[in-house]
């Protein structure tokens, strides 16, 4: 492990990219982070002398789908960052090394880049049995993972496993999977998604590479960059909605003429991510430009939300198929029930105070001394 | 048993304007925000020929419904307002049942008008004490309604009003779960409703003193005996 790490820009010069090629990455970094162009010359600074951050990419429970995402970035001049500019020291799904060698790898990328190294974490991680259900090399997933965190420059969770928990924290998380960031003692940059955008990915990558910090983060962790609107709110099935022209049947015109799929079940109004701005496979399309509402992949307990194809899930602890307006329409034909029973009760029971009233009443035509004093005060209790 | 003289009955000015303007702008705020709520949970399709260019209904449901809940908001702050300088029936240390006697008048309530087990007694002017605590739980539930609400509506909201809430949204697990609880409590909202009405028109019935009309025109209308002066 070379302890003087070269720059991006020294790194691509050995790997034989032209100053030119280098620019063009530089400006595709620059896009890819969302950073304005006026920026870009502290980009190429910085590209040009700042050491080239070594990555360690650790995988715990997880599924490889937020890797098979990133390592499908359509920048191909982007993935690059990861594959040949950055160090990527350790990832178990594409290192060469294996066992033994693998692990003194990972040690010694820590020991020599301490404070320095980018963690990136796929995976949640088990506390549930000692941790057993995931370990690697003989030591628990929340071994490695409080270890590697501790020197890290910047500790990135990728994906909603490593953000929220996923389908292994769905009910009733058997193995006790827990995000990162209720592990570790620092701030954890969240990238939620199953998987998340890989132009998102790289995106996150690239701020903290060009920056040397985290990005700005909502109050769940996430670069606001990316998930601070819905998809709802930049969908382009957004107009239906709000002509109200809903799809009702995956057959009918509505699905034909592409109208919204929110009575589909679509969680575009749930969900915080870019899949509607920066889609997914190059730019070719996303979920609901295909014909298929939102899963809301990106928001914490999504598997645990209800059917994707129902709008109004069921409602917790009340068996899977009461909503919330089943119970309400019960609870309220209860109330009217009692209402009506109250109705007639206060009839009979209240017959003497009624009557009493109704002789009370005077007639306009009439003197006053035939007023009939009221009922006296415990002429009627029962009790 | 004829008497000589016919009862004295009071008028008792009961319910301040500012108190009928709360509970009317607030009944009819609440009103429109169930109907479009009902209708944002599950939007009913009206119009199917027509193209999006030309209609923008749900759109309007949607701004109704947050215009409401603005109005309904700051109706419900005017009237924590009101609570500190109102008359006595008005105050919040009407609401609030502290002493023995007013938890006794609690229990008294529940046995003549809830369970009917007595046939009369002590008349509450205004509030009884049942009554206020009942409010003080629909409160409670207005103020989750509108910090969820808010918390919702932050995302499609430039104000800083809508962003104060949104700590509730990562408290409870994602926007979905904020929406579900949104809506379960509003049906709340509908059983109060219900049972309000009611006893309304069941204290105006049996008792006659105004109930019905006095959230109109404020006055009660007492007996002198029981004005306790
Ligand atoms: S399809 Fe989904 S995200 Fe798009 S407008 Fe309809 S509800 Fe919103």
């Amino acid at each position: 492990m070379e302890k003087n790490v070269p720059s991006i820009w020294k790194a691509m010069e050995a790997k034989g990219y032209s100053r030119r090629e280098f620019m063009y990455f530089c400006g595709v970094a620059v896009a890819a982070a969302g950073i304005q162009s006026s920026a870009f010359g502290q980009v190429v600074e910085a590209f040009e002398k700042k050491a080239r951050p070594p990555v360690v990419w650790l995988h715990f429970q997880e599924c490889t789908c937020c890797s098979e995402s990133f390592i499908r970035s359509s920048h191909p001049i982007v993935a690059d960052i990861i594959f040949d500019t950055l160090s990527l020291d350790y990832t178990e799904t594409l290192q060469a090394a294996s066992g033994a060698q693998a692990e003194k790898c990972l040690q010694d990328t820590m020991k020599n880049n301490k404070g320095k190294y980018i963690l990136l974490v796929e995976g949640s991680v088990p506390m549930l049995n000692g941790g057993s259900c995931c370990t690697i090399g003989g030591r628990s997933a929340l071994e490695i993972l409080k270890e590697a965190a501790a020197d890290a420059a910047a500790v990135i969770a990728w994906g909603s496993c490593a953000s929220h928990g996923c389908i292994q924290a769905a009910k009733p998380n058997p193995t006790g999977a827990t995000p990162i960031h209720e592990l570790v003692n620092r701030p954890v940059i969240n990238v939620p998604g199953c998987p998340p955008i890989a132009e998102v990915m790289t995106g996150v990558v690239t701020h903290v590479l060009l920056y040397g910090k985290i990005p700005e983060l909502d109050s769940q962790g996430r670069p606001k960059e990316f998930y601070s609107r819905r998809v709802h709110d930049t969908c382009y099935r957004r107009p239906y909605y709000d002509a109200g022209l809903f799809v009702e049947s995956w057959d009918d015109d509505a699905a034909r003429k592409g109208y919204c799929l929110y009575k589909m079940g679509c969680r575009g109004p749930v969900t915080y991510n870019a899949c509607s701005v920066t889609k997914w496979n190059g730019n070719l399309s996303y979920p609901i430009q295909s014909g298929h509402g939102c899963i809301g992949c990106s928001e914490a307990e999504f598997w645990d939300n209800g059917p994707f194809y129902q709008h109004l899930s069921s409602f917790p602890g009340f068996g899977i198929e009461s909503t919330a307006d089943t119970i309400g329409a019960t609870a309220a034909g209860v109330t009217v029930g009692a209402v009506a029973l109250h109705a007639i009760s206060s009839n009979i029971r209240k017959r003497k105070i009624i009557q009493g009233n109704m002789e009370e009443s005077v007639s306009p035509n009439k003197p006053d001394h035939e007023i009939v004093e009221e009922v006296p005060e415990n002429g009627g209790d029962q009790s | 048993m004829a008497t000589a003289q016919p009862l004295p009955y009071r008028r008792v000015y009961v319910w301040e304007f500012p108190v009928r303007l709360f509970h009317w702008v607030n009944a009819t705020g609440i009103f429109l925000l169930i109907i479009t709520g009902f209708l944002i949970g599950n939007p009913q399709v009206l119009f199917r020929s027509n193209e999006a260019y030309q209609q923008y209904w749900f759109g309007w449901v949607r701004f109704t419904h947050f215009a409401s809940a603005y109005i309904v908001f700051f109706n419900f702050l005017f009237r924590v307002y009101w609570g500190f300088v109102g008359n006595q029936f008005a105050r919040w240390s009407s609401f609030f049942p502290v002493n023995k006697e007013q938890f006794l008048d609690m229990w008294e309530t529940v046995r003549i008008d809830i369970l009917q087990l007595k046939l009369k007694g002590k008349i509450s002017i205004g509030h009884n004490y049942l009554a206020s605590l009942t409010y003080i739980g629909l409160f409670i539930l207005f103020l989750f309604e509108v910090f969820s609400g808010f918390a919702l509506y932050s995302s499609m909201s430039g104000s800083f009003i809508p962003k104060l809430f949104t700590w509730m949204v990562p408290l409870m697990g994602g926007d979905a779960n904020v929406r579900i609880w949104h809506h379960m409590v509003m049906w709340a909202f509908v059983l109060f409703t219900i049972i309000h009405v009611y006893l309304t028109f069941y204290h105006d019935y049996v008792e006659g003193r105004g109930d019905m009309s006095s959230m109109l025109g404020g006055w009660k209308f007492e007996k002198d005996k029981d004005l306790n002066r």
